[in-house]
């Protein structure tokens, strides 16, 4: 089956284990990990991983099942592109002399939408959030001056649909004992 | 941690104790009565409070780590309560491991507890510092680092909870030195809810509903059943189940004496060394009703040709295990104990006499080709197949039989007899050689008033033969017989068959098994003959103490039938 990038979002306790638990099921597989982030989500002291992998959907459906079985994970989810509203922040280090010498890189700077966040007499760093494609067309486009430092986070992401994590927690708060 | 679980209220007054009583007072709030261990430096204040406990816990030094997880295992298995085992840090924890993969594989409930350095030296490289919380994880259902004496009770609350809730599996939770010794405040409340844990799934009564229908109107239905009938103790609902509907019913390893060997309805085993009959006819039933079983490889052959024909019913705990191998037309989420007895009320009375006689058809043509010669008297060495009829001639089906890994094991599910559930002991997911011995020992202080046979090849033994230190210590009475072939026979087969008799590394040069058996003080005597077997195992039998009886067999006998790698199961070989 055709494989292709899957968001998985993974709400969990927040635990110390927790990522090497998770990140033991990609490897058992042999699936390279493209990007992870893990933070504070939206319901109070519960984790939220954005794992993006390339696999093929058959493969997906399984991880997710094997995530779930995880006890310390609440729920997990994975999604297309087409359903998620994602970004992700590049941080690119030049010389102040290129950037002093060359317009043109002003230029790309404008017209990519990326901000200039330090200015130094020896380097600036230019900051960029976007999709993977822009903020690897400017990496692009910077790397013929030589770029100093270049770095990018992983892919932060939220659905189009409601996650409805609050009430499953909370129907576990008001039904004790089962 | 406190408010993401549910405990019942206060039960035991609030007491100043160490971490390490706290430990062992948790353990008899659980209701452990036997622990399996080793001691060393990291572990040394719970051994401590062990001495003092002594008359409530029963404490067995095993001879090794690796034993001290096996010998929880066969407790737990064959009575249903978590085992217990316990280890030092570093090397002890790391002996664990191998246990521990293997109580994962086949959902055995365990709760380990190691020791650790003292936390101020956690990432030092401390003298026998290991991160067994990181080398455990892909093989716990779940596993925690203790630092603080404060959190034992609830953390050990709910590792007992999560190893024997749901599917099964095995806990690790690794104390440091200095939380053992620290003071808390204890008191201990039974962990009964995790909220990012559902044990089982809610069962859909649509869902129940449409399997009835689909059983009731088949014509050619087959029950696969695995050691989720056993774990689920839904062994006289299956029965029930099979009894009213008429439907043949096959085994996985380990679902193997949850329904009596002897039930008409019982058809035997599926899977690579199964029988001939429902290993053919998978795949030509109509539907395929797998009742707690996971699809392992070793049972469906090549995915591909697996019993496409059919309509497939998953009854499953595991959600995970819904199309993981095998698409379900129809997933039955739950325990089988709730869902089958839902199901009960929905099937209609049937006899599938056709059906059936088709596995008679099968079962005759491996009788003549396979039994037959497994169990001919006219061979000049003796064969295995003939010593496992001859323990179930003595035992009349009411023993324990445990099995390690190799030929004997598969001979052994192949000819065992058995009458009651929890009576077959074997490694199945992992397949670990050297399960047997200590997996014997717990089994016998598990069900003390049962028979326990062990049956280990030449090889396996010798992986864990230093068990029989434990044997001798502990008095326990379990009887061990030996299938001595002087090979790994096993791979030997694999080499024959597939590697042009290049037979590497597989010869085994033995010791004298008798005078080492008789070096432990256990009795022992060895089989040479045919003419002496039948005395032999009724001697062992007989005998009120341990007792080890090699069997010396045929050499290079081989396990038929046989799915060879990458065939269907319907190409299933008989010679």
């Amino acid at each position: 089956m055709e494989k292709k990038n899957f968001t998985v979002s993974i709400y969990t306790e927040n635990n110390l284990g927790l990522l090497s638990r998770i990140a033991a099921i990609f490897l058992k597989r042999h699936i390279n990990i493209e990007s992870i982030t893990a933070s504070q989500s939206e319901v109070d002291q519960v984790m939220r991983f954005i794992i993006v992998v390339r696999v093929s959907p058959e493969q997906i459906r399984k991880i997710i099942g094997q995530l779930e079985k995880q006890i310390e994970v609440i729920r997990a989810f994975y999604h297309t592109d087409e359903d998620m509203i994602f970004q992700e922040t590049a941080l690119y280090k030049i010389r102040s002399s290129h950037f002093v010498e060359d317009l043109e890189i002003q230029n790309f700077i404008k017209e990519s939408n990326a901000r200039i966040v330090t200015v130094t007499s020896g380097f600036f760093v230019i900051e960029k959030t976007g999709r993977r494609h822009e903020t690897e067309s400017l990496y692009e486009k910077l790397k013929p001056y030589g770029l100093m430092q270049f770095v990018r986070s992983g892919t932060i992401a939220v659905t189009r649909n409601e996650m409805q994590i609050s009430g499953m927690l909370e129907k576990f708060n008001s039904n004790p004992i089962s | 941690m406190e408010s993401r679980t549910i405990s019942v209220e206060k039960k035991t007054a609030q007491v100043t104790v160490s971490g390490a009583e706290a430990v062992i007072r948790c353990l008899l709030e659980e209701g452990v009565e036997t622990i399996y261990g080793y001691p060393g430096g990291a572990i040394m204040p719970i051994y401590d409070e062990l001495y003092k406990y002594r008359e409530q816990v029963h404490h067995v030094l095993t001879r090794h780590e690796q034993g001290a997880t096996h010998a929880a295992q066969g407790y737990a298995r064959v009575s249903g309560r978590v085992g217990v085992a316990m280890a030092t840090s570093g090397p002890g924890a790391t002996n664990l491991v191998t246990g521990i993969a293997d109580a994962q594989m086949d959902s055995t409930p365990l709760v380990c507890i190691t020791g650790q350095v003292g936390s101020h030296l956690l990432g030092s490289d401390a003298f026998q510092e290991i991160d067994i919380v990181g080398i455990s994880t892909p093989v716990t259902k779940w596993n925690y680092q203790v630092t603080r004496a404060s959190e034992i009770p609830a953390v050990l609350a709910r590792a007992f909870y999560i190893a024997r809730s749901g599917r099964p599996g095995p806990v690790l939770i690794d104390i440091t030195k200095d939380a053992q010794f620290e003071s808390l405040e204890y008191s201990y409340r039974k962990c009964m809810g995790i909220r990012s844990y559902t044990p089982a799934p809610e069962v859909n009564l649509l869902a129940v509903e449409r399997a009835a229908r689909m059983i009731n109107s088949a014509k050619k239905p087959l029950i696969v059943f695995g050691q989720g009938v056993i774990l689920g103790k839904a062994e006289k609902l299956l029965r029930e189940v099979v009894e009213l509907t008429g439907v043949p019913a096959a085994w996985t390893i380990l679902g193997l004496s949850a329904l009596p060997s002897d039930h008409p309805l019982n058809v035997g085993m599926v899977g690579m060394h199964g029988n001939y009959a429902p290993n053919m006819l998978t795949n030509e039933c109509d539907v395929l009703i797998a009742i707690g079983m996971r699809f392992d490889d070793r049972v469906t052959g090549n995915l591909e040709r697996y019993a496409k024909q059919a309509q497939v019913i998953h009854f499953e705990i595991d959600p995970a295990e819904i199309n993981k191998n095998v698409p379900a037309d129809i997933p039955v989420l739950g325990n089988v104990r709730q869902t089958l007895k839902l199901l009960k009320e929905f099937l209609v009375p049937n006899s599938h006499r056709n059906w059936r006689q088709q596995f008679e058809d099968l079962d005759q043509i491996e009788r003549t080709k396979v039994i037959s010669k497994d169990l001919d008297i006219t061979r000049p060495a003796l064969g295995m197949a003939e010593v496992i009829t001859e323990v179930n001639r003595c035992s009349q089906g009411n023993a324990v039989i445990v099995s390690d890994v190799g030929q004997h094991q598969m001979v052994t599910c192949r000819y065992a007899r058995f009458n009651q559930s929890r009576s077959n002991i074997t490694s199945g997911g992992l397949g670990t050689m050297g399960f047997a011995l200590p997996a014997a020992i717990g089994a016998k202080m598990g069900a003390p008033h049962r028979e326990v046979v062990a049956v280990i090849g030449d090889g396996g033994y010798q992986m864990t033969i230093q068990e029989l230190g434990t044997i001798f210590q502990t008095k326990v009475p379990v009887k061990i017989v030996i299938l001595n072939n002087s090979f790994l026979g096993m791979v030997r087969q694999w080499q024959q068959m597939f590697f042009d008799q290049r037979y590497a590394s597989t010869e085994m040069v033995n010791p004298d098994f008798v005078a080492i058996a008789r070096g432990y003080h256990i009795k022992a005597r060895q089989v040479n003959h045919r003419s002496e077997l039948e005395d032999g195992v009724r001697e062992m039998m007989e005998s009120k103490e341990a007792y080890f009886l090699e069997v010396k067999v045929e050499q290079q006998e081989n396990v038929f039938p046989m799915i060879q790698t990458g065939d269907s199961v319907s190409e299933i070989i008989l010679e």
